[in-house]
């Protein structure tokens, strides 16, 4: 019993840490006072300012359309990888297979630099292209990563089967493999999502100038606390947060259905 | 008759094989994209960074970037800092990790997958606007602009934590139960079990955790600008300027080359990489 107690203590007051910040910013998102930590009355004030300012609107939009691209193309080219280097040669897999894997451990700062030298010797350095290839070289990976695990597990003689009853290798791949490993396919898709969401380094590094997405112009705001949209931000982490909360709820409900489903098809054997 | 069989089993076999080697020819070829894509935009890059740090700014081969490097106390005291600043955020990520680790393993499954949402959760919401939050709190406490170094510390913890609870959690959870019991049942203890089974056994899981935490945080600048009022210089602030304010590409290459060897000292040192964060990320969705 004390266990319990101690063991329930520990893990609120963690999460205690982990959440009030959040939670604070929300709270304050709802008074138009500059400084957080004082209140000027309940106003919604700030949600109007992130949803008409035009650069804020620009900036939100911008991200989330940079990230569904990077997102794209990197699960594309991420899969495409993936198969390719999964039914290749061992000395390929290999050498394929650690190239792939570099950007995962690497730094993003070498990363970025790295890139930024390419990119500006080739005289297209802080364009949307640039900033684009900058996103698919690091979230790439980790859709090859997710996909992988899927090939291993898939039976190899489906693929063969199929060939056998007549599918051509094109038809074998699209028809059989592709819906086999879309569960990895979908997760390096979310993957690269959040990842491209959150990415700060690299992106400031080859955006143009003009260009900002949510953590280039929160980090800036931050530094240059003269920059009078920053209160808005509070507006936007209850935005995100509440998303965040539908998509857990969302996932709890599908797990919960699962669970009964698997009960139930326990019970039917029995 | 059974010839004939034998001959048309034949055919079929080396038509069989044919088929194999062709679709196999061509399925291989899916990786070219991406291979190319790797070559241009990883590699070949990181050949530039090697290049940019053994010479000069008029091309000339040299040393001088990596003599001025360890010759300035500077930039020395940078990289320890940065190690230092590394190690701690790993000791005090792994010191609040592994307890909640531990907890959420001992969890009946629907509810252990509730309470890890709780802690990933907050993972999805912006760094920047993370990093942002918690600037907001130290100033409401009166820390912010004087405890820079603790500052930092924090705010690295904060956004690194889940990164280390999800391997070890990870690891624990796919343990064999019945080793602890084992244990019991020869007369060990709650804390002979705990210190002779089940530490040693969630190894793998704090290696990675610790790997994923000491890395980033040895560079994440972000969180020194955000609220360490960059007094705490990282040897990441260090290239970014190299290749911004102070416009020295080779100095900054060079930079990026020692920030590469300590990477793979820390790789040799921990047993390499097993994709391990591809399964923690991916565990987080």
């Amino acid at each position: 019993m004390m266990k319990k107690v101690l063991a329930y203590g520990f893990l609120t007051l963690v999460l205690l840490c982990v959440y009030a910040p959040i939670f604070i910013l929300i709270i304050f998102s709802f008074t138009d006072a500059n400084i957080v930590g004082q209140w000027h009355g309940f106003s919604l004030e700030l949600y109007k300012r992130l949803f008409t300012v035009e650069r804020l609107r620009n900036m939100i939009v911008n991200t989330v359309v940079l990230a569904l691209l990077a997102a794209a193309v990197s699960t594309v080219l991420g899969t495409l990888g993936a198969l390719g280097m999964f039914y290749s040669k061992k000395i390929w897999k290999k050498v394929l297979g650690g190239a792939s894997n570099i950007n995962v451990i690497n730094a993003e700062i070498v990363i970025a630099v790295s890139l930024a030298l390419v990119f500006s010797m080739f005289a297209f350095n802080k364009t949307y292209y640039s900033l684009l290839i900058g996103h698919v070289a690091f979230c790439t990976p980790f859709v090859v990563l997710s996909v992988i695990p899927k090939l291993k597990q898939m039976d190899p003689s489906l693929y063969e089967a199929a060939l056998d009853l007549g599918a051509t290798p094109r038809k074998a791949l699209f028809r059989v493999v592709l819906p086999e490993i879309l569960p990895g396919i979908v997760a390096g898709f979310m993957l690269a999502l959040t990842l491209s969401l959150d990415d700060y380094i690299i992106t400031s590094f080859t955006k143009p100038a003009e260009f900002d997405t949510i953590s280039t112009y929160v980090y800036n705001a931050v530094k240059n606390t003269a920059k009078s949209e920053l209160p808005a931000f509070r507006a936007l982490a209850a935005v995100i947060f509440l998303i965040i909360v539908i998509v857990v709820v969302i996932l709890n409900v599908r797990a919960g259905k699962k669970n009964k489903n698997e009960t139930f098809m326990k019970k039917e054997i029995k | 008759m059974a010839s004939s069989v034998k001959a048309v089993a034949r055919e079929n076999y080396a038509g069989n094989e044919k088929k194999t080697f062709r679709a196999l020819f061509k399925r291989s070829y899916l990786a070219i994209p991406y291979g190319l894509f790797l070559a241009l935009f990883v590699v070949f890059p990181l050949f530039l960074i090697v290049y940019y740090a053994f010479t000069d700014k008029s091309g000339g081969f040299t040393f001088n970037n990596f003599v001025a490097f360890f010759s300035s106390s500077t930039y020395v005291s940078n990289l320890l800092i940065s190690i230092g600043i590394a190690c701690v955020t790993t000791a005090v990520c792994l010191l609040i990790a592994y307890p909640v680790a531990y907890i959420l393993s001992r969890f009946k499954s629907a509810r252990s997958y509730i309470f890890v949402l709780l802690f990933i959760a907050p993972m999805w919401i912006n760094f920047v606007l993370r990093a942002y939050a918690l600037r907001e709190i130290l100033n409401l406490f009166g820390l912010l602009g004087k405890t820079n170094f603790l500052n930092t510390v924090i705010g690295m913890v904060y956004d690194f934590l889940p990164f280390m609870i999800l391997p070890i959690y990870t690891t624990l959870i796919k343990m064999d139960k019945s080793l602890e019991e084992a244990s019991a049942d020869l007369g060990g203890n709650g804390a002979v079990t705990f210190f002779k089974v089940t530490l040693p056994l969630s190894v793998p899981g704090i290696v990675s955790g610790a790997m994923m935490v000491f890395l980033p945080s040895m560079s994440c600048y972000v969180i020194t600008d955000t609220f360490g009022n960059s007094k705490v210089p990282l040897i990441g602030k260090l290239i970014e300027s190299m290749f911004g304010t102070n416009a020295n590409w080779n100095m900054g290459s060079a930079l990026a080359i020692v920030m590469l060897i300590i990477m793979f000292i820390t790789m040799l040192l921990t047993g390499g990489f097993k994709g391990e964060k591809e399964t923690t990320r991916g565990n987080a969705l």
